[in-house]
């Protein structure tokens, strides 16, 4: 079974980080993924290796990770443009360690290559912290920023088991509900 | 256009570096707090045409930032008081006696108060909190009865907007409906409701100042799930509501303007001033008529002490030596596990079930399940049992603390989220003259003032009622055949973020610091709104009283303009 990302998961994601109510009306991608005004902060280049990113950090059968990545930073780039520079400044450490480890810009690597480059910074064990050492700033705006949208989104929800989960507007219905058989 | 607003939607105000921080030439009152207490009464005082000052310690916070908040708030790299921007030298503190005592976890400064970041719990107080002394020997009398207060209990769940029910059989009479339909139960209260009904415990709905529907211009609950710490949809109560309804009303509200003390006249009779502090290091003095503090149970009883004066050396309204002591709160007891099944959890932020059978009789247990509390230890004080919607990990918070991605990610979420069950509760603590508020002159605020030092300890009778909630909880879930993973005992516990008891009434100008109307036996003109003036506090959340008390003063108030 796959579980594809939407446009809905992209704008709930959105909800759960700044985006919400104006995650409808602000600028953000058209259905082809492409940015709607072109004002953002963040290059095609970093939409691109955050994208790469998601497919390491994203579970197998998860699908439409571009469009829903792309969806999901704009939309974070155009309500928190601060944010948005920690997230440029993220990737361009992360390039620059790849560059001395594999040649190589991180998007450029192999899914397998990708996940080895952030185990070998010791992205897996590095707190989250904003304006913390590369590593941690990498693990705030890059990894949890990325994981944030899969898990507040009501597929990634689905994926663990809660189709509302914090931080989604997903009403009052499914707190009543029983386990789907 | 829908009428219905978001807190984003609320009216835009005087940015904050343009806002005029001087002085009303002709205040009639002084409100000194825009908590829940201080805007009701500023609102109702406002609305009866008088001229009103509030003065904030804190911010205005913009409404737009609501859902930016949320997103601190779930990630783990956030702490609770980074999201109200709580600490620093301005919120600084000291913790002595055996328990450390979080402050500034369980507070905000800021116009809303500690409602921004509140659960939304509104039960009444039972009948049996107003009089604990003369029943159980414990604490001491509230000067008023439940009756007094019964009128102001419904004109309160009115104002916060209260969604309840009337299926509970251990509250104390009233009088009309809560203003809106009670939530409806859970999945997990309907596992809970399996043991409960076998072992002969009565469960019923919780009252919430929480929208089941649209009601005073604000949204209907859309389940974000993160009522604590903020709730983007605006469904959650809080004091900017009735904040804005003050201003609305002709109310002045300055942000950012610590009062740092209070001025007396010549006789030592009444209040003549607030001295208070603005960002761009102005001081001014606001003059009125009546004052008064509503300024939170730490900070309320720490501005009567830093108005010490010549003629009051022991600090305002002190002739009882009584400001700052008895400060209580309510414990925190749980015990959580898991089960064989799915139990739906974290879906919503709130609760829907409790059961207040072990209330008012905590020591007697059950024909079918639970024991009774041993003779040596049967003195017992009140109980508030807790069915949690929000057990176990946060699956996102899980996904964001856990380190890994990937499929093994979800795996390991899938396995830490999906089973849990939780029974919570709120114990009541004796009140102790030794837990206290005070100055620590040894360390200084951003204005040079001596920080509050706040001396917690636990008795032994609020020890044995942990305990005896624990008995009850494992009975629960003994019944469901739950692995037990967790419990917060006596050890263990900690505060529900409730300051009561540091300007306690009473009747007695020698042992209580404000009358039955919440005006201080010292200074005809000083009045104080908020738990700080509760005697005891049972074992409920409480901001309804709170609110209550605040609309009784208000009319006391109104009656010597």
């Amino acid at each position: 079974m796959t579980h594809e990302l939407t446009r809905r998961d992209a704008i709930a994601a959105l909800s759960a980080v700044g985006a919400s109510l104006a995650g409808c009306a602000a600028p953000s991608a058209d259905d082809d993924g492409q940015s709607a005004d072109g004002d953002q902060s963040l290059s095609d280049h970093d939409r691109g290796t955050l994208s790469a990113a998601a497919e390491v950090l994203y579970p197998d059968d998860v699908t439409a990770v571009e469009s829903f990545v792309e969806r999901y930073i704009d939309g974070r780039a155009t309500d928190r443009p601060e944010h948005a520079a920690g997230i440029a400044d993220a990737v361009e450490y992360l390039d620059e360690y790849c560059q001395a480890w594999y040649e190589a810009d991180f998007a450029a690597l192999s899914v397998d290559e990708r996940d080895e480059a952030l185990r070998r910074m010791s992205a897996d064990e590095a707190d989250s912290v904003p304006d913390g050492s590369d590593v941690e700033r990498l693990r705030y705006y890059v990894i949890n920023d990325l994981l944030l949208a899969l898990y507040a989104s009501p597929t990634g929800g689905q994926l663990v088991g809660i189709e509302n989960p914090p931080g989604h507007p997903g009403g009052l219905a499914s707190y009543q509900r029983g386990p789907q058989s | 256009m829908s009428d219905i607003r978001t807190p984003s939607d609320r009216v835009d105000r005087t940015p904050s570096d343009r806002v005029d921080r001087t002085p009303s030439d002709s205040a009639d009152v002084c409100v000194i707090g825009a908590g829940p207490a201080g805007a009701l009464i500023a609102h109702r005082l406002a609305a009866a045409g008088h001229d009103v000052v509030v003065l904030e310690a804190g911010p205005r916070f913009d409404p737009e930032d609501r859902i930016e908040q949320m997103d601190d708030a779930l990630r783990p790299a956030h702490g609770r008081p980074d999201i109200w921007e709580m600490g620093g030298n301005r919120d600084a503190f000291t913790s002595s006696g055996d328990r450390q005592y979080p402050l500034n976890h369980a507070r905000v400064k800021g116009i809303g108060g500690s409602t921004l970041h509140w659960q939304g719990m509104v039960m009444r107080l039972h009948e049996r909190d107003f009089g604990v002394a003369s029943r159980e020997g414990v604490g001491a009398d509230w000067p008023i009865e439940y009756d007094d207060l019964r009128p102001y209990y419904a004109a309160a769940e009115d104002a916060l907007g209260v969604a309840g029910a009337s299926d509970n059989p251990f509250e104390p009479p009233r009088e009309t409906p809560h203003p809106m339909p009670a939530f409806e139960p859970s999945y997990s209260d309907s596992i809970f409701a399996e043991a409960c009904e076998t072992l002969g415990i009565t469960t019923h709905s919780v009252p919430n100042a929480r929208n089941a529907e649209p009601y005073d211009d604000r949204s209907a609950c859309v389940g974000y799930g993160t009522c604590q710490p903020v709730c983007p949809s605006g469904a959650k109560y809080d004091a900017t509501s009735h904040v804005e309804k003050a201003e609305d009303a002709g109310a002045r509200v300055i942000d950012q303007v610590p009062v740092q003390r209070l001025e007396h006249d010549d006789s030592g009779e009444a209040v003549t001033a607030a001295v208070y502090a603005t960002p761009d290091g102005e001081t001014h003095r606001q003059e009125a008529r009546e004052f008064v503090i509503a300024a939170g149970g730490v900070e309320t009883p720490r501005l009567l002490l830093l108005s010490e004066s010549p003629q009051y050396p022991d600090g305002l309204a002190n002739s009882s030596g009584a400001v700052g002591r008895y400060f209580h709160e309510h414990l925190f007891a749980g015990t959580g596990g898991v089960i064989d099944r799915e139990t739906r959890q974290h879906h919503v932020g709130f609760n829907t079930t409790e059961s207040h059978q072990f209330y008012d009789d905590p020591a007697t247990g059950t024909e079918s399940g639970v024991p009774s509390a041993d003779a040596e230890a049967d003195d017992l004080g009140a109980i508030k049992l807790e069915f949690f919607n929000y057990a176990g990990p946060s699956p996102v918070d899980a996904a964001l603390s856990d380190g890994g991605w990937g499929e093994d990610l979800r795996e390991r979420v899938a396995d830490t989220y999906g089973n849990h069950l939780t029974v919570g509760a709120l114990v009541e603590q004796t009140p102790r003259r030794e837990n206290r508020v005070t100055l620590d002159r040894s360390t200084t605020d951003d204005h040079g003032n001596p920080v509050p030092e706040i001396h917690w300890e636990i008795d032994d009778r609020t020890r044995r009622t942990i305990e005896r909630a624990n008995e009850i909880q494992e009975a629960i879930l003994a019944d469901l055949d739950a692995e037990i993973t967790w419990q917060v005992g006596p050890t263990e516990t900690g505060p529900a973020a409730h300051h009561m008891g540091t300007t306690r009434m009473g009747t007695e100008p020698g042992e209580s610091v404000v009358d039955d109307r919440a005006r201080t036996h010292d200074l005809r003109n000083c009045w104080i709104a908020g738990s700080s003036v509760f005697p005891t506090g049972g074992a409920m959340n409480p901001t309804l009283t709170i609110a209550a008390l605040a609309l009784r003063t208000a009319e006391h108030v109104e009656r010597r303009l």
